[in-house]
C-alpha cells in the first residue's frame, strides 16, 4: 500500500484525526527467492539506484537487501554538505548531475529532505591556494556551474565568524559556489525508500548477505536464505571488500573511519558551509541549530564506526583557529562511518570480474553529495551493461590503464586523500 | 588514540606514528610486468578483521615495523619487525 | 512561591550569602548553593522554555542531564548557551538568563507554537514546506532556523584559557559516590597508580545526601586526596584503554587525556523520567533530585508534594522530606505492593497501590489527578510531584570505548559485559544502595587490582543495609501529551506515530522524532521512549535497546576539546636559521607550510612586481644570494649507497663521480612524479640528496619506509640532515666573482665546473659548495653548518650578493622553465614534464614498471609548455584554464605565472594537452571566476638560456 502523498493539507487533514491516518513510508518486505536485480546495501546510493532503476528504467523486481536498517550506515552518518565544486571536467559534470538532481529533490520524491543551498564557501590562506582554487573555479565556470571569488570583506560579510588575519594562517579571499549547501541527511534514504517502494521495489531490512556465488543468475546467500538474482549491484560503502572478496575478486579500496561531530543548539550564527583551507576543517549549521563539522579521516585501515582522538584534536583546533568565538559552544557528540576509500580518492562505478555483479564504491568520503547522479549511473549501469555517459571515467580498470582520477595527486595512498 | 607498540621504544600513542598501510602485500621482482604492479599497489584485501600494517615511529626512533591489529576492535595482538612473522 | 530554604544541617555554608542575577533580577544564595537550588530557594517554577513549542519548563533534576533548566551564562566573551543551572556552582556576581523565550519568559510570544501543536507531530517538516520549489530558502527555512536553536553564541573571543594534560595510570576510577571511593582507597592503598575523578563541586555523590556518611567518607576522601580530580567529568572513552576528561577550573579548563590499564565505571546511575500526561509541568521533579535538593542544599522543594514512583529507593524522597516537616500528600505507586508501602503509612503519608498519575494542571503545578486501583479518578492539589522510573547505569564511556552491553531485566537497564580492561561497580552496575554500592566498589577493586597482579586487602566498609528493589515504570497510557524527551518535546505519541510510519528501529525513531538528541543526550528519558516504542512494536525493551551511546557524555566546550594548541599556536611555526637577519634587512615573510620564508626584501613592505624584479634582475645582471635552508636534506651513507639511489630515483646515481652532483628525479611507485632535487656524490659511500621543501618529510619516510621494507639487505643509512645545514644558492654572472675570495678552494671553471660538489671553507667555517643552479645563472649553493651561517651570509652580502625572496627566485626559476610544486603536483608524469630522458631504461627503480601503463603514456597526456600574453600588457591570471580560441573546453591549466624580469611582461607555465607538439599556437587563457581572457602563446617552457650557457659560464 502506497504511503499516500505528502502536503500541507494533508497534513491539516491527518492533524484532525489525531494523525492515525498516515502509512508506513515504505513497505517492509521479505526477500522472494528470485528477482531481476538484486542490490546490496540499503544506504543512500543503494536506495537511490534503486529508484532509478525503478522510475528511469521501468524495472520493478528489485530488492534492496540491506543488513540492518537502511540508512544506517554513512547516509546517517556524514556532513550533509552538497557541492560539485571539482577540477576535472568529467568530475564537475557528474557531481553537477548530483547537484541538479538535489534541486529536484523534494518535487520529484515529495519529500522535504530540507535541501538548502546555502552556498559552500572554500577560504583561501595562500597565494598558491589562490591560484588552485581559482583553477577549480575556472573549471567549473567553463562547465556553466557556478563559482565566485570572495575577497576578504566578502568572507566577512558572509561569516562573520570567521577570523581574517590572527590565525596561524590569515584569510586571502574564499570561493564560493552559491548553489551548494546541506541536505537532511537522514531523510534522503527515507524519501528514496518511499519512493521505491511505492514503485514496487523490496525494501528488505534486517536481510544480510553472507555468500556470493557466481553464476547467471548469481546466487546470494542471505541471513534469510538464498535469493538469486540475474544481476547485482554492490552499495555498501566501506564494506566493499568484504563482499567483494565473497564474490572471489579483490578491491582498490581500503576502509577508514570519518568522525563529524555537532554542537548543541544555537541561534543562527553560521549561514552556509565553510570550509578551512589552513587544515581539514568544514563546518555548517544545521536547520535545528548545532554546528555540524568534521575533518580528515582517522588515517589508518579501520571498520569501527567510532573514532580516535589524534583527529579530534586536530578538528577541534582547526575549527577554534577559524572562528574563535564558537570556543565555548558545547559540543554534543561524535561520532564515525567507515568509508570506502579508493587508491585515487575517486568512485568507482563499474562491472567488475565477476558477471553480472556490478559495483558502486569508492565514494570516499564524497558519496552523499553524489547520490541523486550515483544512483542513476549505477541504475544505468546495471539496467543497460554499459556506463553512463556521466561516469565513463569510474570505472575499475583504470587502475590498470593508469587513468587514475586523483584530484589532490596524493597517490594511491588512501590515507592521503 | 591507538597505543602503538613500538617494538624499538614501547608503547606510545598513535600521534607519534605514520601509517604506511598493509602489511601482507609484498613488492613483486622488478620484471614481474604491469599486472603484478597493478595488484601490488592498488589492490587490498581490506579486512574487517585482522590486519599486518606497517607504522613508522616518525616522532621516536623513526623504525618501520610490523602491527597484527583488528580493524573493528583494534585489538593490537603482535608487532614485530620487518621479515617477522606474527605468532 | 513554593520552593524554600529550610534551617538544617546540609552541604552549603549559610553564613556566606552570594548574589546572583537570573532574567535581570536580584537573588541571594549560599555557598555550596547551585543556580538550581538557589533558583529553588528562591521559589522559582519556571526556569526555561522547550525546544519546539515553548513550553515553560522546571527544574526536572538535579545533575547534568537536566534537559529543562538550560541558562545562558556570563556576558561579552564570558557568554556561555544552554548552561545546566543544576551544575553551575554558584559565585558571587554569576549572571544567568533565561533562554528560547520572546520577550520574556513568563510572556513567551513564541508558545504560540503550541496553539499548532496538532500540526506539528514528529517529522511534519518532512511532509510539508515543498511548495512551490524556490520556497523552501527563501521563505520557510529562514523563519524556522530563527524559531529554533537555544541560546546565543558569544561573539567575543573566550578570555578562558584551555589546556591538555596527559597522565598515565594503572586504575582509573570515574566517579567519587561510595562506591568510587571504596574502590579508589583500595587501589591507592595496594600502591597501584591511582586516578579518581568526580564530576561535581562537592566530592562523594550519594553520600552527600545521608550524614551518617560524613566519617566513612572523609576517611576516604584523605586516603584518596592526591589522586583526586574534583569538578573532572569523564566526557569520552576510547580504545586501549584512552579516556578523556574535562577539569572546570577557575579561569578556565582542563583536558586530561588519560591512559590506563583499567577502568573503574563508578558513575552511578541517572533517575529515568516516567511518562505520563502532563508530566513536563513545572512542579514535576525526580524523586532523587528533591532529595539532593533537601539533604544537600536544605531546599524544600515544595509545600504540598506527591510522589509517583514504582521503586523503593524513590520513597526515600517522601520519607526525607516527610522527616523535615513538608507536607507529603501521597504516594501514588503503580505496584499492587511495595515493602516500604507500609513505612509510608506509618509516616503519614497516603499510598495509593496499583494506581497512576494521568494528568496535571496549572501554569505550574497544581493539581494531579490519580487514577486508582479500582479506575476512579481522585484530584490531589499538590504543587510538586516527585517521580521515579528507575535508575540507569550510567555506562556511556564505557560504551563508547565499544565495551559491549549486557540488557539486564531485573533493573530494566544496561550493564557492561565481562571485559579486559572496564568493570563497572555500584549503582552503575545496578547495585543500588550505599552500603551495597560501597561494598561493590571494594570488591570490583580487589579484582581490577588482582587482574594486574597486585594483592590488596578489603576496604573498611559501613555496616551492611540490604538494597533497595523494584521495579521501574515507564509510560501511564491516558489521552494528553505524555512527554519522553522535555527538551525537544517529544512525546508518546510522537514515537506511536514514527512507528505507524515505520520508523520504529530505534535509531530510525530517533532521528524522525529526535528524541534524545538535545543537549541532555536524551538521559532521563530516553529508556522510557525505547520502552514506548517496545509496547508499539510488542516486543521487549531489551529487543529495542537504545541508540548507539557516542561520545560526549555530557556537551563540551569546543575550546576544552581543542586545548591550547589554536590560533597562531595551531600549527608549529618554523624559522629559517637567519630569520632574525632576516627580519633586521626587511624581510617580508610569507607562510609556505609550516615555514616563514622571505618572499622580498623591501625596507617599505613593498611586495609589488617592481621590488621583486628588481632582486631577480640583480640576479641576471650582477648576483644575489638567497636563502634555501628550507630544503629537505638528506645523508645517505654506506656501502650500497649508489644501488639504493638508483631504485629510488628513476635516473642512475651509482656512476655518479665523487665531487659531483646530478638532478634526481624520483617516481611514486604508480609512476607518477613524487619530487625531485640534487643528490651529491661527497665520498664512494656518502650522498647528500636535497628535497623540495614541501615534501621533506614525506621523501624521507619513503626512502626510510622502502629501505626497511623493501630492500633491507641493502647496507645504507639515512639520517634527516635538513636542519643542521644552512644552504644559500648565490647566482649570477657575478657570482663567482664574490665567492671566489672567501673559500678555500679553486672555482675556476675547469676545476669547479657546473655540477661540480664538494667540502670547503667559506669565510671561515667549513661547509660544502654545490656549482648548481636553479634560477639558470651561474650559481653555487653554499651549505654550512646552521649555527655558523651568518657571517658566511654576510660575507656573501657584503661581497655585493642582493639578497632575493621568494617572489624573485620563482621569476627566474619560471624564466628558466623549472618545475616547483605547482607542475610537481602529484598528477604529472616525467614525460609531462618534459623529462622522459632522465628515466632508466633497465634496471628496478620505483614507479618504472607502472609508468609504462597506456594512460601515462598516450599523446593527449598533458604536457609541460611556457605561456606568453599576446598582447605583453596583459597579465596571465594563476590558476586560469586554457582553451582553444572560441572554445571552452579545457585543455590544460596555469601552473605558475610571473612578470618577467628579462622578457618584460608576463610569462607562465602551464600543462597542455599534447603541449610541445602545439608550440606556437595560439590559446587563452581562460580565467570566467575573474572576467578575465587573455590570448596567449605557447612557447617553450625554457624562457631563457635554453642552450644552459650561462649555467657553464
Amino acid at each position: 500500500m502506497s504511503s499516500g502523498r505528502y502536503s500541507g493539507f494533508r497534513l491539516l487533514r491527518e492533524a484532525m484525526a489525531g494523525h492515525q491516518g498516515w502509512r508506513r513510508a515504505w513497505h517492509p518486505a521479505e526477500a522472494k527467492p528470485h528477482y531481476r536485480i538484486a542490490i546490496i546495501g540499503g544506504g543512500g546510493h543503494g536506495l537511490a539506484s534503486a529508484y532509478h532503476l525503478a522510475k528511469t528504467y521501468g524495472i520493478r523486481d528489485i530488492a534492496v537487501l540491506e543488513q540492518g536498517a537502511i540508512g544506517q550506515g554513512n547516509l546517517g552518518r556524514n556532513t550533509t554538505i552538497v557541492r560539485s565544486n571539482y577540477f576535472t571536467a568529467p568530475n564537475i559534470r557528474f557531481y553537477d548531475a548530483a547537484l541538479q538532481g538535489w534541486e529536484r529533490f523534494e518535487q520529484e520524491l515529495n519529500f522535504n529532505a530540507m535541501v538548502s543551498q546555502r552556498g559552500t564557501l572554500n577560504l583561501i590562506h595562500t597565494e598558491g591556494q589562490r591560484d588552485l582554487f581559482a583553477r577549480r573555479a575556472n573549471a567549473m565556470a567553463l562547465e556553466g556551474v557556478d563559482a565566485e571569488y570572495v575577497d576578504p570583506a566578502g568572507v566577512k560579510a558572509l561569516v562573520p565568524l570567521v577570523e581574517l588575519t590572527n590565525a596561524r594562517y590569515p584569510v586571502l579571499g574564499g570561493f564560493l559556489q552559491r548553489r551548494g549547501g546541506t541536505v537532511r541527511h537522514d531523510a534522503v534514504g527515507w524519501a528514496y525508500a518511499r519512493a521505491a517502494s511505492d514503485l514496487g521495489v523490496d525494501i528488505v531490512e534486517h536481510t544480510g548477505v553472507i555468500g556470493i556465488t557466481p553464476g547467471h543468475p548469481i546466487t546470494l546467500s542471505t541471513t534469510a536464505g538464498p535469493v538469486t538474482a540475474e544481476r547485482v549491484l554492490l552499495a555498501v560503502a566501506g564494506h566493499s571488500s568484504t563482499l567483494a572478496a565473497m564474490a572471489g575478486f579483490r578491491l582498490p579500496i581500503e576502509t577508514y573511519a570519518l568522525q563529524a561531530f555537532v554542537t548543541e543548539s544555537v541561534k543562527p550564527v553560521l549561514d552556509l558551509v565553510v570550509t578551512y583551507g589552513g587544515g581539514h576543517f568544514y563546518a555548517s549549521q544545521s536547520d535545528k541549530g548545532g554546528i555540524v563539522f568534521g575533518g580528515a579521516t582517522d588515517g589508518h585501515n579501520s571498520y569501527a564506526q567510532r573514532g580516535s582522538w589524534p583527529q579530534v584534536e586536530e578538528t577541534m583546533t582547526a575549527g577554534l583557529t577559524l572562528m574563535p568565538a564558537l570556543s565555548r559552544l558545547k559540543v554534543l557528540r561524535q561520532w564515525a562511518g567507515v568509508m570506502d576509500m579508493s587508491m585515487d580518492g575517486s568512485p568507482i562505478v563499474s562491472d567488475t570480474p565477476v558477471p553480472h555483479l556490478y559495483l558502486s564504491t569508492g565514494w570516499c568520503y564524497g558519496g552523499f553529495k553524489a547520490i541523486p547522479a550515483g544512483g542513476l549511473v549505477a541504475a544505468h549501469l546495471v539496467a543497460t551493461g554499459t556506463p553512463h555517459p556521466l561516469a565513463e571515467h569510474f570505472r575499475l580498470g583504470r587502475f590498470r590503464a593508469g587513468a587514475q582520477i586523483d584530484e589532490r595527486g596524493a597517490g594511491p595512498y588512501p590515507w592521503a586523500h | 588514540m591507538l597505543r602503538i607498540p613500538c617494538p624499538h621504544c614501547g608503547v606510545a600513542d598513535e600521534a607519534e606514528f605514520r601509517y604506511r598501510g598493509d602489511a601482507s602485500v609484498t613488492r613483486p621482482p622488478a620484471d614481474a610486468g604491469v599486472d603484478a604492479f597493478h595488484d601490488y599497489v592498488f589492490l587490498r584485501d581490506n579486512p574487517a578483521g585482522w590486519h599486518l600494517e606497517w607504522w613508522q615511529h616518525a616522532h621516536g626512533c623513526r623504525a618501520t615495523f610490523q602491527v597484527k591489529r583488528h580493524t573493528v576492535s583494534h585489538v593490537i595482538a603482535w608487532s614485530g619487525w620487518p621479515g617477522e612473522a606474527p605468532p | 512561591m513554593t520552593g524554600r530554604r529550610l534551617t538544617r544541617a546540609a552541604r552549603i555554608d549559610p553564613a556566606q550569602p552570594l548574589s546572583f542575577q537570573f532574567d535581570g533580577r536580584a537573588f541571594q544564595g549560599v555557598a555550596g548553593d547551585t543556580l538550581a537550588s538557589a533558583l529553588l530557594a528562591a521559589g522559582e517554577r519556571v526556569v526555561g522554555r522547550s525546544f519546539k513549542l515553548h513550553r515553560p519548563r522546571g527544574i526536572v533534576t538535579a545533575g547534568p542531564e537536566e534537559p529543562n533548566a538550560l541558562v545562558e551564562l556570563g556576558e561579552g566573551g564570558f557568554r556561555e548557551p544552554n548552561v545546566p543551572a543544576t551544575i553551575v556552582e554558584l559565585a558571587e556576581g554569576l549572571v544567568a538568563r533565561s533562554q528560547n523565550r520572546w520577550p520574556s519568559l513568563r510572556f513567551d510570544l513564541m508558545a504560540i507554537a503550541g496553539w499548532f501543536a496538532p500540526l506539528l507531530p514528529a517529522g511534519f517538516y518532512y511532509k510539508t514546506f515543498t511548495w512551490p520549489a524556490v520556497s523552501w530558502e527563501t521563505l520557510y527555512e529562514p523563519a524556522i532556523r530563527r524559531a529554533a536553536g537555544l541560546g546565543r553564541v558569544a561573539e567575543l573571543p573566550d578570555p578562558d584559557r584551555y589546556d591538555v594534560r596527559h597522565r598515565f595510570c594503572d586504575v582509573l576510577v570515574i566517579g567519587a559516590g561510595a562506591a568510587g571511593l571504596a574502590a579508589a582507597a583500595r587501589s591507592v592503598a595496594a600502591g597501584a597508580r591511582t586516578i579518581l575523578l568526580d564530576q561535581d563541586f562537592d566530592t562523594g555523590g550519594g553520600t552527600l545526601l545521608d550524614p551518617a556518611w560524613d566519617p566513612w567518607r572523609a576517611a576516604r576522601l584523605a586516603a584518596v586526596s592526591d589522586c583526586l580530580l574534583a569538578r573532572t567529568t569523564a566526557i569520552a572513552g576510547f580504545d586501549h584503554g584512552v579516556v578523556a576528561a574535562v577539569e572546570r577550573r577557575v579561569g578556565g579548563q582542563r583536558l586530561h587525556l588519560i591512559r590506563t590499564e583499567r577502568i573503574v565505571l563508578a558513575t552511578g546511575a541517572v533517575e529515568r523520567l516516567p511518562a505520563f500526561p502532563g508530566n513536563d509541568r513545572p512542579g514535576v521533579m525526580l524523586a532523587g533530585a528533591a532529595r539532593s535538593y533537601l539533604n544537600r542544599f536544605a531546599v524544600a522543594v515544595g509545600e504540598r508534594v506527591a510522589l509517583f514512583a514504582g521503586n523503593d529507593e524513590a520513597y526515600l524522597a517522601a520519607f526525607d522530606l516527610v522527616a523535615a516537616g513538608v507536607d507529603v500528600l501521597a504516594i501514588i505507586d503503580p505496584r499492587p505492593t511495595a515493602a516500604p508501602m507500609a513505612a509510608a503509612r506509618d509516616a503519614g503519608i497516603t499510598v495509593f497501590a496499583d494506581a497512576a498519575v494521568v494528568a496535571t494542571k496549572g501554569r505550574t503545578l497544581g493539581q494531579i489527578t490519580v487514577r486508582l486501583s479500582g479506575g476512579q479518578r481522585r484530584d490531589i492539589g499538590v504543587d510538586t510531584l516527585l517521580v521515579s522510573a528507575g535508575y540507569s547505569p550510567q555506562v556511556q564511556v564505557a560504551s563508547q570505548a565499544r565495551v559491549p552491553l549486557v540488557w539486564r531485566p531485573a533493573i530494566a537497564g544496561y550493564g557492561l559485559a565481562p571485559d579486559p580492561r572496564w568493570q563497572a561497580a555500584g549503582a552503575a552496575a545496578g547495585v543500588f544502595g550505599l552500603s551495597a554500592a560501597a561494598a561493590d566498589g571494594d570488591r570490583v577493586a580487589g579484582e581490577v587490582l588482582a587482574s594486574l597482579g597486585r594483592a590488596s586487602a578489603p576496604g573498611a566498609l559501613p555496616d551492611p543495609a540490604p538494597s533497595p528493589a523494584g521495579v521501574a515504570i515507564f509510560e501511564v497510557t491516558a489521552p494528553g501529551k505524555a512527554f519522553v524527551d522535555l527538551q525537544h518535546d517529544v512525546t508518546a505519541d510522537d514515537l506511536r506515530l514514527a512507528v505507524r510510519e515505520g520508523y520504529s528501529h530505534v535509531e530510525h525513531a530517533k532521528r524522525y522524532t529526535t528524541h534524545g538528541m538535545g543537549t541532555d543526550q536524551g538521559k532521563i528519558g530516553g529508556l522510557t521512549g525505547s520502552a514506548v516504542l517496545a509496547a508499539a512494536r510488542g516486543l521487549d525493551l531489551g529487543a529495542v535497546g537504545l541508540p548507539r551511546m557516542r561520545p560526549y557524555t555530557v556537551g563540551t566546550r569546543w575550546g576544552a576539546l581543542a586545548g591550547a594548541d589554536v590560533g597562531v599556536a595551531f600549527k608549529p611555526e618554523r624559522r629559517l636559521p637567519l630569520h632574525r637577519w632576516h627580519q633586521a634587512h626587511g624581510a617580508v615573510f610569507v607562510k609556505i607550510g609550516l615555514w616563514l620564508r622571505p618572499l622580498v626584501y623591501s625596507a617599505t613592505g613593498d611586495t609589488s612586481w617592481g621590488s621583486v624584479l628588481d632582486e631577480a634582475r640583480a640576479v641576471r645582471q650582477a648576483v644575489g644570494v638567497t636563502d634555501v635552508s628550507s630544503l629537505g636534506k638528506i645523508d645517505v651513507q654506506g656501502p650500497d649507497a649508489g644501488v639504493f639511489l638508483d631504485r629510488v630515483y628513476a635516473n642512475t646515481f651509482s656512476t655518479l663521480a665523487v665531487g659531483r652532483a646530478r638532478y634526481g628525479l624520483m617516481l611514486r611507485e604508480d609512476g607518477f612524479v613524487f619530487d625531485d632535487g640534487t643528490t651529491s656524490r661527497l665520498g664512494p659511500d656518502h650522498f647528500v640528496i636535497t628535497t623540495t621543501t614541501q615534501k621533506a618529510d614525506e621523501v624521507l619516510l619513503h626512502l626510510e619506509w622502502h629501505l626497511a621494507t623493501v630492500w633491507p639487505d641493502l647496507r645504507v643509512s639515512l639520517a634527516s640532515v635538513a636542519d643542521h645545514w644552512a644552504q644559500f644558492a648565490l647566482a649570477g654572472p657575478r657570482a663567482r666573482e664574490v665567492l671566489a675570495p672567501l673559500v678555500d678552494i679553486d672555482l675556476a671553471p675547469a676545476a669547479f665546473p657546473f655540477m661540480a660538489a664538494g667540502a670547503a671553507v667559506i669565510a671561515g667555517v667549513q661547509g660544502r659548495i654545490f656549482r648548481i643552479s636553479f634560477s639558470g645563472e651561474l650559481a653555487y649553493e653554499v651549505a654550512v653548518p646552521a649555527r655558523q651561517a651568518e657571517p658566511v651570509w654576510q660575507a656573501l652580502v657584503d661581497g655585493g650578493a642582493r639578497p632575493y625572496g621568494l617572489d624573485a627566485l620563482n621569476v627566474l626559476r619560471v624564466e628558466k622553465g623549472h618545475c616547483t610544486g605547482a607542475e610537481l603536483n602529484g598528477q604529472t608524469t616525467a614525460a609531462d614534464l618534459g623529462l622522459q630522458r632522465m628515466l632508466k631504461k633497465s634496471g628496478d627503480f620505483i614507479g618504472g614498471t607502472l609508468s609504462t601503463r597506456p594512460a601515462l603514456e598516450a599523446a593527449d597526456r598533458l604536457q609541460l609548455v611556457g605561456l606568453r600574453p599576446v598582447d605583453p600588457d596583459r597579465r596571465i591570471r594563476g590558476g586560469a584554464q586554457l582553451v582553444c580560441p572560441g572554445a571552452t573546453a579545457s585543455i590544460g591549466y596555469v601552473t605558475s605565472t610571473v612578470m618577467s624580469a628579462e622578457l618584460g611582461g608576463w610569462l607562465a607555465l602551464g600543462l597542455v594537452a599534447g603541449g610541445r607538439a602545439r608550440i606556437g599556437e595560439r590559446i587563452v587563457a581562460a580565467s570566467p571566476v575573474y572576467g578575465e581572457w587573455v590570448e596567449v602563446t605557447i612557447t617553450s617552457p625554457h624562457a631563457i638560456d635554453p642552450d644552459n650557457t650561462r649555467v657553464h659560464a
